[in-house]
């Protein structure tokens, strides 16, 4: 017995380097991969170790390139490198995998780095890729930007939510974006400037958007018994979890829904990963959900168990999302002042987090350094990924 | 009006606008488009079936700046337009909505109807479905 549980022993993970290439928009020359190389060697510097030292790598790209062709630049040293290209949830989806290599014995030391540089405005997306005919998208249906609007308004509606809490959570984002040095929009907005802002797809204005930008985000992942030779505050990845959405989610992209109502993969990720950390979401300290929009940051906190449904509106009129707060959401300023290059925002995220608990974290840096923080990503077509990290 | 369905898949007729999608014989869960596969059971026994051309809007939004393609935008130009899902019963469909958003409201009846979007090579008029608020949900 004691034999198989030795056997059956986690291996268990920790980050112990991270590297930001600051979101936004950059010189035209500038391509993602440079961007993904940048972020990868600031990653390697945080952890003391070099690219040779390497056994695994996982990078993710939506439009970018294809990443393993970042060897060319970091090092043609023969290392395994996996693409991953999961929409928005590709950072979590990247970490999770680099993570799982740790955990198979395939290496000590893995990086996962995540870039991407988006041409302006709105993602077009072609119907093919998602499995629909071409009427979807010719006749006007097929737009990330309506779903969230729709999604929110449901949402908003059915909990007694009012419109104005898109703007207060919006403003929240300013105001982070502006203790961040790395954050695009580091101009605080009022909560009236940010509702008369242009109007996108109401409820929401340009301001309560995020808008796809340029930028890259990596880490350095160990095991976790060799963390602390490389790192004086390691931080362990207690458990990420990923999921596809499953009968009945509202999702991006649906020309249909059953008239019975299922749960979001955020639902789905977020209990796994609570459950494999033996965490609860009470537990959290400060957390990163993925706000593609306003509303969602206000529904991905119920969905993944931060607080009950409706209740988002006292907790935002408190300002416990905020940095000073009891549960603060997106310390950095999100997706909404940083923008998203979708191949690295999920990463950013966890970077975020880890700045936190290891105290580094600047101008936005809490008070007291959290203990236990928590990351989710949310893609089309409905997927998922989370993540539970420790200090 | 002579039209042309802007995918024949997408209806049972024109005239009246019937919509069409499947529902699968093992659970009983309705599609739109008609799927050959079922989502819910994994069942591959799926049979036409009609959709109710009356129900209820589910959420709404407005499209206020023009899309990229693959969107393709009236002859005349483009102009903010109504989408929205529309509860029918059996199923919830995604659609073009049209009236006045003003008087969007969730919950409102809503009926199906024929948008023009372009015209087809015989020059008759590409259509696609639509609905708008109006009638009582049967």
């Amino acid at each position: 017995m004691s034999e198989r549980q030795g056997m059956s022993a986690r291996t268990e993970v920790s980050i112990v380097g991270v590297g930001l290439h600051p979101f936004g928009r950059h010189d035209p020359g500038l391509t993602g991969m440079a961007m993904g190389a940048q972020a990868s060697r600031l990653a390697l510097a945080d952890a003391g170790v070099s690219w040779a030292d390497i056994g695994y790598a996982v990078g993710g790209s939506n439009v970018s390139g294809k990443p393993d062709t970042l060897v060319s630049v970091l090092g043609l040293t023969g290392v395994p490198f996996v693409n991953v290209r999961n929409g928005c949830a590709t950072g979590g989806v990247a970490l999770a995998t680099a993570a799982n290599a740790i955990r198979a014995g395939e290496t000590d030391l893995a990086l996962a780095v995540g870039f991407d540089k988006h041409a302006r405005g709105a993602f077009a997306a072609s119907p093919a890729d998602y499995g629909h005919a071409d009427w979807y998208a010719e006749t006007g249906l097929m737009i990330t930007t309506q779903f969230f609007a729709m999604k929110d308004r449901r949402y908003l509606h059915a909990h007694g939510l009012k419109d104005r809490l898109l703007a207060q959570v919006a403003a929240k984002a300013f105001r982070c974006g502006e203790l961040n040095p790395d954050a695009w929009r580091r101009k605080a907005l009022s909560e009236e400037e940010i509702m008369r802002s242009r109007v996108i797809n109401p409820p929401l204005t340009q301001y309560m958007i995020c808008s796809p930008s340029e930028g890259a985000a990596a880490v350095v992942l160990a095991r976790s018994d060799r963390a602390a030779d490389l790192c004086e505050r390691p931080v362990r990845l207690a458990a990420v979890a990923k999921r596809t959405r499953r009968f009945g989610s509202f999702e991006v992209f649906a020309p249909w829904l059953p008239p019975e109502a299922g749960q979001s993969p955020s639902v789905d990720a977020a209990r796994a990963v609570f459950a494999a950390a033996g965490i609860a979401p009470a537990d959290v300290q400060v957390a990163q959900l993925q706000d593609t929009d306003a509303g969602a940051e206000i529904y991905h906190m119920a969905e993944t168990g931060l607080c009950e449904d409706g209740a988002q509106q006292q907790l935002v009129d408190l300002g416990e999302t905020a940095p000073a707060g009891r549960l603060p959401v997106n310390t950095d300023g999100g997706c909404l002042a940083n923008g998203e290059p979708v191949g690295a925002s999920g990463l950013r995220q966890v970077i975020d987090i880890v700045l936190q608990l290891q105290g580094r974290a600047g101008a936005r840096q809490m008070r007291r350094p959290p203990q236990v923080g928590f990351t989710h990503v949310y893609g089309a077509p409905g997927i998922s990924a989370c993540t539970v990290l420790t200090a | 009006m002579t039209a042309t369905a802007v995918d024949p898949a997408l209806f049972i007729s024109l005239d009246p606008p019937r919509l069409a999608g499947s529902r699968c014989a093992n659970c009983g869960t309705v599609t739109f488009p008609a799927q050959t596969g079922c989502g819910k059971c994994a069942g591959t026994k799926m049979a036409s079936v009609e959709l109710a051309d009356r129900g209820t809007l589910w959420t709404w939004t407005l499209q206020a700046f023009e899309p990229k393609a693959p969107y393709r935008a009236p002859e005349t130009g483009f102009t903010p337009y109504g989408v929205g899902y529309v509860h029918l019963g059996d199923v919830i469909i995604e659609s073009r909505i049209l009236g006045d958003p003003a008087e969007f409201e969730i919950g409102m009846p809503m009926r199906l109807t024929l948008l023009p979007l372009w015209p087809g090579p015989d020059g008759s008029a590409v259509v696609t479905y639509a609905f708008q608020p109006g009638g009582e949900h049967q």
